[in-house]
């Protein structure tokens, strides 16, 4: 019965999309109507062929399978991303690489949303749920709940990306930072969300082990805080349902304020909550002690999610919004920076009684790099929400710089750390293809993501200073002109130090795929908690 | 050991919370509401959030096009339109920006970054000629730029037959246009691009809106649209009648 309701149901979708293909307003709309209808067709055809075939899966063990896809989704997306993020570098120092024959799909406004999403949405995104399925499992000494709902969320959120993507380079965007994806694509995320939602809690629920285990709780307060955040900073209404445009029901100083409420917790729940939690698994297990302290983790827990929805309006300093919400904002930022710190003192001190690891095991230097640059980031943001920083830093490069101190340093590499753990566990292999290769992409990394830094802090203080310079009568020195010119030099170092990064993570490309190919897929057996 | 037991009561209350994946998710979802709520509902109902200034009006039809080319095109991940009460920037870019004009900005423009110069004033600065020679190449005219060229918009016919549909969102969530407004919005978009037409009742319904056939070309493209937008921005209030709200 149920067989026959899905095959309807992938009949129904191809043929509505079909139709929306026809009669799309736009070009963005009419290609992902044509996508969504090849896909439903082909789960069609898929479903005829297997009609009435009762598979028998084998259930006992845990559900390793879409976790493995969800390691090569990370290290692919990852690679994406990092690719896209240092071609528009090079645009910003090269504006030919704008290129003329490629208007306006290759220009730096449609690219830049790509490459942001692909790194936080894509790269980061799968990394959380892949890790977060693995994690739960383990904590809990349970498989997943909700059979193949996993799968469908594997897919479902590929398909997400791929939507998004196309729709940013077809010209289908809402304009909101980090939220740019239109009103269609925003509900198919959240029918993804709530089955990731289901999926994890399904397993909490089942699990063998009575108490929850710290990384849990960081997980689930970012997977329903997400929820949250997405609906109400995408609250639209499309101009027709065979467009993509839509409008945003709130306007001006209120949108800005959701707006910048939603974008500071994508990086305070996304990239903040969601990876201290692989943090509390895989940086314990790396070094095989365990966490610091329990108390320490229940105060940080509370205070960091209590704290950073405030944080919002520190990127709103001297707008039009109202100067007591900009300074709740200032206040609550500084005082984020303890349980930030909270988070990243429980890591490195976990590390007591092994800190000769960080000499012999480059997995567990990539987790101590990664909480350092955590640690440095969640002190300079607070620090640049100061508003009297911030009259300097704000639009300047210096808040690129700052994003991807955080980015590239926090979340890349404890990502690369996590992949370098899984990878050969997953595929039954003693440790990586080649330890030597990690060393060489964590060097990599760590000199781009400094060279990268580095010079966004020189162009970004500099082009502050340049703006407001006055002379002795008063009048401005610099053109805007003159301060664009003045970056040239460091824009082309920020490239360079992207470059190095990007192929720090093509060597971790080549090494999963080494590993993988001489390994084999090795069931787990459930039922041990806390393994 | 007063402060012991404490930390153990309190340990052991959490213990609760470790336990029960239902109050966990409550609790934390609970927790994560509260700043939102503080600073977002208010801006709802407290007046002094908006201030109260003449001149502000929808879009005319034709900007509003060209504000969805500037959104599709991205611009706003390098074009700011806020300018801070600051002395360099009221300088170089002029009066600073009030809430009040972009109450109609569905979603709003306030952007992040600056890698290019703020747009918030940018209308009258320059003739549409100059525009239309920087949006065909940008380097041609400001040789430090690094924006991409944007001439495919001088080749791209503007879309017009869903305009009325797009006003009629705008008025579904709080912009106040008109049902003749709506009714007329196609003829107002091509007639605000063509000087020699019948554009006075446009002009009453969107007053201060420029007349031009800004792209110099005979046809309607998104060129007309994008400038038509950059040469509203920032001119409709009258400065000389603000005053600013010491509360605020």
């Amino acid at each position: 019965m149920w067989d026959y309701i899905k095959l309807i149901s992938f009949g129904l979708i191809a043929l509505i999309a079909a139709i929306a293909a026809d009669w799309g307003h736009d070009l963005a709309y009419q290609v992902h109507a044509a996508l969504i209808m090849l896909v439903a067709a082909g789960m069609f055809i898929w479903q005829l062929r297997h009609m009435d075939t009762d598979a028998q899966l084998d259930t006992s063990g845990y559900m390793d399978g879409v976790i493995r896809a969800g390691v090569i989704a990370t290290g692919f997306w990852g690679v994406v991303g990092f690719l896209v993020g240092v071609f528009i570098a090079f645009q910003l120092a090269f504006p030919a690489l704008n290129f003329d024959w490629g208007q306006p799909f290759t220009n730096f406004g449609r690219l830049r949303p790509l490459h942001t999403s692909a790194v936080i949405f894509a790269f980061g995104g799968n990394a959380l749920i892949m890790s977060s399925f693995y994690i739960v499992q383990r904590t809990c000494g349970a498989r997943l709940w909700g059979g193949n709902l996993a799968w469908f969320v594997f897919w479902g959120y590929q398909l997400f990306i791929v939507l998004a993507a196309t729709g940013y380079l077809l010209g289908a965007t809402q304009s909101k930072e980090y939220a740019e994806p239109e009103w269609y694509v925003d509900i198919w995320l959240t029918v993804v969300w709530v089955a990731v939602l289901a999926v994890y809690m399904g397993t909490i629920f089942k699990r063998q082990e009575k108490h929850i285990y710290v990384a849990n709780w960081f997980l689930l307060s970012f997977i329903i805080t997400v929820a949250m955040l997405h609906i109400v900073n995408n609250l639209s209404i499309p101009v027709s349902l065979w467009g993509s445009k839509s409008v945003q029901v709130f306007s001006g100083v209120q949108d800005a304020m959701t707006q910048w409420w939603y974008g500071h917790n994508a990086v305070g729940f996304f990239l903040t909550a969601g990876f201290l939690g692989m943090m509390y698994y895989f940086v314990p297990k790396q070094a095989g002690r365990p966490v610091y302290s329990y108390k320490l983790s229940i105060i940080h827990f509370w205070a960091l999610i209590f704290l950073y929805i405030w944080a919002g309006p520190h990127h709103l300093h001297y707008t039009a919004l109202p100067d007591w919400a900009s300074t709740l904002g200032m206040v609550f930022s500084i005082i984020l920076w303890m349980p930030s710190w909270g988070g990243m003192i429980n890591g490195l001190m976990t590390l007591q009684g092994a800190w000769d690891k960080i000499r012999t095991d480059p997995i567990i230097r990539m987790f101590v790099m990664s909480l350092a640059f955590y640690g440095m980031s969640t002190f300079e943001g607070p620090m640049m929400s100061i508003r009297a920083v911030n009259s300097l830093s704000h639009y300047t490069d210096w808040t690129i710089g700052h994003v991807h101190s955080g980015a590239l340093g926090w979340n890349g590499l404890i990502t690369f750390g996590a992949l370098y753990f899984l990878t050969p566990r997953l595929w039954g292999r003693a440790q990586m293809h080649s330890m030597a290769a990690i060393n060489w992409h964590f060097w990599l990394a760590t000199i781009g993501i400094v060279l990268y830094a580095a010079s966004m802090w020189v162009t970004g203080i500099m082009e502050g200073l340049m703006w407001r310079e006055v002379d002795a009568n008063g009048f401005l020195v610099n053109s805007f002109a003159d301060t664009v010119d003045a970056k040239l030099p460091m824009y082309v170092l920020r490239g360079l130090g992207g470059a190095m990064y990007l192929t720090g993570a093509l060597i971790m490309g080549w090494n999963m795929w080494m590993t993988i190919r001489a390994g084999q897929r090795v069931p787990a057996q459930a039922g041990v908690p806390a393994e | 050991m007063s402060d012991g037991s404490f930390t153990n009561r309190f340990l052991k209350g959490h213990a609760i919370l470790e336990r029960s994946p239902t109050l966990l998710l409550g609790l934390s979802l609970a927790v994560v509401t509260i700043g939102g709520i503080v600073e977002i509902t208010p801006l709802f109902y407290l007046e002094n959030t908006i201030e109260d200034v003449e001149g502000v009006r929808p879009y005319s039809p034709l900007e509003l096009a060209g504000r969805d080319v500037y959104i599709r095109e991205g611009c706003y991940v390098c074009h700011s339109q806020m300018i801070r009460p600051m002395r360099d920037e009221v300088e170089r870019y002029g009066h600073y920006s009030l809430a009040a004009e972009s109450k109609y900005d569905h979603p709003f423009q306030w952007g992040s970054k600056r890698t290019g110069p703020d747009l918030a004033r940018v209308g009258g600065r320059y003739s549409d000629a100059w525009h239309v020679d920087h949006f065909m190449d940008p380097q041609s005219v400001v040789p430090e730029s690094v924006m991409p060229k944007y001439a495919f918009l001088m080749r791209t016919e503007l879309k017009t037959e869903y305009i009325s549909d797009l006003l009629a969102t705008h008025r579904f969530v709080g912009v106040p246009y008109t049902d003749e407004m709506i009714e007329q919005a196609e003829d107002d978009l091509r007639v605000q691009a063509d000087p020699d037409g019948d554009w006075d009742d446009m002009l009453e319904r969107y007053p201060g809106a420029a007349i031009s056939n800004f792209d110099g070309q005979p046809q309607l493209t998104e060129m007309d649209a994008l400038i038509a937008y950059m040469q509203m921005l920032g001119t409709l209030v009258d400065f000389s009648t603000f005053t600013p709200d010491a509360s605020r």
